[in-house]
């Protein structure tokens, strides 16, 4: 066997030396192979080369027309919540269809949400029909797929981007002015299929949720250097969990103190756009959990306000 | 159960119980609960023995809580050394991936076969001793992370137990159910269900308000049949110590105990903790044999 010369382009940043490159025949039984933490997967007979669900993807993708994912490091801090008062906002708009895809696998928390938990997918022919909050808002979730709620999803990373790239190539979404993707927590690999799959069709951005405490905001930062790693453009921050207004005395108080100067101050040291900050209101939820619209049964909160700001802000920044 | 001898399994050997801190949620307190436990448990004896061991790989929180943001690892010839958060004490063993990290905001972008590497390695290659305890923080899901140390520690699985941390609204409990699904179907214990977030207390006028609802932790741990440990409000005097948490260098000079333990003490959170360790701890009172 014939020595590398000079390195391949395919060998990752952090292999080891004489690494002979993730596409080459010697991938993962080379002698610099030994060791390496990703060996079995180089070694693994798995074909090498572009995904061939990629042009199926491309395709159905063709019909939609911009896509968005909410992110955050962090988990619990509203990412669902936040997509679904995007959706039912964007949805508002009788002649704009939306879609949402909930990519957290392990803990799809958008049917409850929206109060189609004990909806099932159906099958045509045309692929997966997501099921339908009203006419213009469709939602696919693996929550549609289980037998029992109650059910662990107890997946691998390979199974879950299986299951991923089947929601972007198998279901039916039809023409869409919007797709909105929800992301578990986290960077790891529905956050790299996802991304690695809509690479061609292109994400038109993404919106990252925090809450004040500097905890959520250093997973936060990860995400941020994430984003920048794979080149998604970030469309701005939104503070969530922002304050607590007393329903008793109206006095407002931090809940998640701000100890290293919250969303803002990221926002000035990342240049990141700071989208606006949502006040923790216990109707939020409570709304979640029995699937209302919180937007339309609460417009006098405060929330709704700031959500409705935050939103108007994001489609200003994609029809630019 | 296999009783085969791993590298894992030799190196755990004088650790007396690994607890693992479950919850199929994100930000219900996972973290938070599970370096309140080390330190309750660290604080229940002068020789108690504690180790604190975050897999959550690319959510690291541990570190920032403990006040031992920008330690680091040292490699020695029996393996890496863990980062002391009581110092010279070194009772109170800490691993986290944010250990190994150069800056705070490097974000570990690993696909699952590199995350289970890791954890092998944090169970086999680092030098835990003898450990009374080993708090095991997990990441929210059902995942590669959960798996992956279910099989490692596979050889030992009669010393894992598990407490599952929820907070009361429908959207958290439903993950939960699944969180309970996982431990039923790779046979851990449950030691309870920690529900935390149960309220807040308003500092103004004293009003309680169930900002994510109230008694659904209660509630579901009766249906499933498995011990309710207790429900703890939110407290902003927590928050704020496990989140700004300062290095622990210099210590209170009228206590024996470090900084954080030291105001750990003084937080109203503290004493309703203390019932749910003692709780949780019923469980795995049985003394283990080999």
């Amino acid at each position: 066997m014939i020595a590398v010369q000079r390195p391949p382009a395919d060998v990752p940043e952090d292999a080891p030396e004489h690494c002979p490159g993730t596409e080459s025949e010697l991938a993962g039984k080379a002698d610099a192979c030994a060791g390496c933490a990703n060996q079995e997967i180089c070694a693994s007979s798995t074909p090498k080369g572009p995904d061939p669900a990629l042009p199926f993807i491309r395709q159905r993708m063709s019909t939609v027309k911009r896509k968005i994912l909410v992110l955050s490091g962090k988990g619990g801090v509203g990412k669902s919540t936040f997509t679904a008062q995007l959706a039912w906002a964007f949805a508002s708009d009788e002649n704009a269809q939306t879609g949402i895809m909930d990519v957290d696998i392990c803990g799809p928390s958008i049917p409850t949400i929206f109060g189609i938990s004990e909806e099932k997918v159906h099958t045509s022919s045309t692929g997966w029909s997501p099921v339908y909050v009203q006419d213009n808002l469709g939602v696919m979730s693996v929550a549609f797929m289980l037998p029992s709620s109650k059910n662990a999803v107890m997946w691998r990373g390979p199974k879950k981007n299986g299951l991923i790239s089947q929601f972007l190539k198998d279901v039916d979404w039809g023409d869409l002015d919007w797709l909105i993707v929800d992301t578990p927590p986290g960077t790891s690999d529905e956050h790299l299929s996802i991304v690695q799959y809509l690479k061609e069709s292109g994400i038109d951005g993404a919106v990252l949720i925090t809450t004040p405490q500097e905890v959520a905001l250093q997973d936060v930062r990860r995400e941020i250097d994430f984003c920048r790693k794979v080149g998604i453009p970030i469309l701005g921050l939104v503070e969530n969990m922002s304050g607590f207004v007393c329903p008793s005395c109206k006095n407002e108080s931090q809940i998640f103190i701000p100890s290293t100067g919250g969303a803002k101050r990221l926002a000035q040291e990342t240049g990141i756009e700071l989208l606006g900050a949502v006040p923790l209101d216990p109707r939020i939820g409570k709304s979640a959990d029995y699937g209302f619209n919180f937007l339309q049964e609460f417009p006098d909160s405060p929330a709704t306000k700031a959500y409705l700001d935050i939103i108007e802000r994001i489609q200003t920044i994609l029809e630019q | 159960m296999t009783t085969e001898s791993t590298p894992v399994s030799r190196r755990l050997s004088d650790v007396k119980h690994i607890v693992l801190v479950l919850s199929g949620k994100g930000g219900v307190g996972k973290s938070s609960v599970a370096a309140q436990l080390a330190l309750s448990l660290y604080d229940s004896s002068p020789t108690a023995k504690v180790g604190i061991l975050d897999v959550d790989l690319t959510g690291p929180s541990i570190p920032r809580m403990l006040g031992l943001d920008g330690h680091g690892v040292h490699q020695s010839s029996t393996g890496w050394v863990p980062v002391y958060a009581d110092g010279s004490d070194a009772r109170l063993a800490c691993m986290s991936v944010g250990f190994l990290l150069k800056h705070k905001g490097d974000s570990v972008v690993w696909r699952g076969p590199k995350k289970n590497a890791m954890i092998r390695q944090f169970l086999s290659d680092v030098r835990w001793g003898e450990l009374d305890y080993l708090v095991v923080d997990t990441p929210p899901g059902t995942s590669d992370e959960h798996l992956s140390l279910i099989e490692h520690l596979a050889p030992i699985h009669s010393r894992i137990s598990a407490v599952v941390v929820s907070t009361p609204q429908a959207v958290a409990l439903l993950d939960v159910m699944k969180c309970l699904s996982f431990t039923k179907t790779v046979n851990v214990p449950v030691l309870g269900l920690v529900e935390n977030m149960s309220g807040y207390v308003c500092p103004c006028c004293g009003e309680i308000t169930n900002i994510f609802s109230t008694g659904g932790g209660e509630e579901l741990a009766r249906r499933e049949e498995i011990p309710f440990l207790g429900s703890l409000p939110v407290d902003s005097e927590l928050v704020t110590l496990l989140d700004a948490a300062e290095s622990s260098e210099t210590p209170d000079p009228e206590s024996t105990s470090f900084g954080i333990l030291h105001r750990y003490k003084k937080t109203r959170t503290y004493p309703l903790f203390q019932e749910i360790v003692r709780k949780a701890m019923e469980g795995v009172s049985v003394p283990v044999s080999e």
